[in-house]
């Protein structure tokens, strides 16, 4: 029932990313038309409008979340084509653990930046 | 084949001979034959056992597309040679060889035996608590029409191995249980009869059942019985989310039927008549 749990996640992640996805969309390339979280004038990745999201503990999980969902429905999908290549059990294992630690990195790593961004943007708004 | 029947072409036989036991590796040996038309290739290969070349092996039974022995590559093609028509598939050249992804036990024999392996570890028949009633059934369980029609297409598979030997998934990877066995598992999982989803799901669900199928379709395409196995695995997927999620509707297995004689009597209707015999 393993494989079954890893499918289900991979789906539930899928549906997160078209929903987090079409968010980004929205806002980064629509932001000239709607202003939607970019009140500042220019671009919606300039450097005010990015500090403003940055600020909002709003973003800094979905930025999260975002990383984590489309860490793990990349790297499943990953190892799904790996294994496609007719590997030895104890390589598909091994395969299994390089991508969970490299996926960890990653997310550690993507996790800190969010994080740190909200601070320095928290900071700056308090002056 | 009747005698009165005219030859009407020649067609060239391009068929694959192995022998494990003395060839180093598969080789392709060519026979001409005449062909009339309605003669079938496994009547073709009749003709070559008995006029060209007595050693070669094959495996058939009933002739007729029931028994799914003489399943073999045709053409390219995974199918049975006794419904296949000889003039429907071929106009100079017919190339014939075992079925991919099994061994070869020799000439067009193929080792059907892992594939009945993988089938007998999903218990593919009816599996209940009640283990008296298994061992010696004394009573009917009841089943609608509709609960019927909801399997009934997956029991016309007659494991053939055709599936199996189209399957893309199966080439690249033997452990892969197959499209086959995974039907077979979703015709009882929908049985209402049967109460063994949940250990078949332990297969069926793990890293070499389901998930591994990436609907190719070939399985479908290529059974000679019209039966759906792509589809069954698909429904099969739907289920082992749905279970790991808590969300299949809880059923318990249809209960058994009053036995002769031991029914209530409805209301208002007339007793059967007495017994003559």
């Amino acid at each position: 029932m393993r494989e079954t749990k890893y499918w289900t996640w991979h789906m539930a992640a899928g549906v997160v990313i078209l929903f987090l996805l079409g968010l980004h969309m929205l806002i980064m390339h629509l932001g000239g038309t709607t202003h939607l979280f970019t009140p500042h004038a220019g671009e919606a990745v300039s450097k005010a409008n990015s500090l403003f999201r940055d600020g909002r503990l709003f973003f800094t999980v979905t930025y999260i979340l975002l990383l984590g969902v489309a860490l793990y429905h990349g790297l499943y999908g990953l190892r799904t084509i790996l294994f496609e290549l007719t590997l030895k059990p104890a390589v598909e294992k091994l395969t299994t653990v390089v991508l969970v630690v490299l996926g960890l990195g990653l997310f550690g790593l993507g996790t800190w930046a969010a994080v740190v961004a909200h601070a320095i943007a928290q900071a700056g708004a308090r002056g | 084949m009747p005698e009165s029947s005219k030859a009407i072409r020649e067609i060239n036989f391009h068929i694959t001979r192995y022998n494990p036991e003395s060839d180093p590796a598969p080789y392709v040996k060519t026979y001409t034959i005449p062909v009339r038309e309605g003669m079938t290739v496994l009547d073709g290969l009749h003709y070559i056992k008995e006029n060209l070349d007595a050693t070669l092996a094959w495996r058939y039974s009933c002739r007729m597309g029931v028994c799914g022995s003489c399943g073999m590559l045709l053409n390219g093609k995974p199918t049975l040679a006794c419904n296949t028509q000889i003039l429907h598939i071929a106009t100079t050249d017919l190339t014939v060889g075992p079925l991919p992804n099994f061994d070869i036990v020799r000439d067009l024999v193929p080792d059907l035996m892992s594939m009945f392996d993988k089938h007998r570890g999903l218990n593919p028949y009816v599996t209940r608590a009640e283990e008296d009633e298994i061992n010696d059934p004394a009573g009917e369980y009841y089943q609608s029409p509709e609960e019927l029609e909801a399997y009934l297409q997956f029991t016309y598979c007659i494991k053939c191995g055709c599936c199996m030997a189209a399957c893309p998934t199966l080439a690249t990877d033997a452990r892969y249980l197959g499209p086959m066995p995974l039907a077979a598992a979703q015709r009882y999982n929908r049985d209402t009869r049967d109460d063994g989803r949940r250990e078949r799901n332990e297969l069926t669900g793990g890293a070499c059942g389901a998930f591994r199928c990436h609907y190719a379709g070939e399985c479908s395409r290529v059974c000679p019985k019209g039966v759906d196995p792509a589809k069954a695995i698909q429904i099969l997927k739907r289920q082992l989310v749905l279970d790991y999620l808590h969300l299949a509707r809880r059923k318990r297995p249809c209960q058994k039927l009053h036995g002769p004689g031991q029914g209530k009597p409805l209301p208002n209707v007339p007793a059967a008549p007495a017994r003559t015999v």
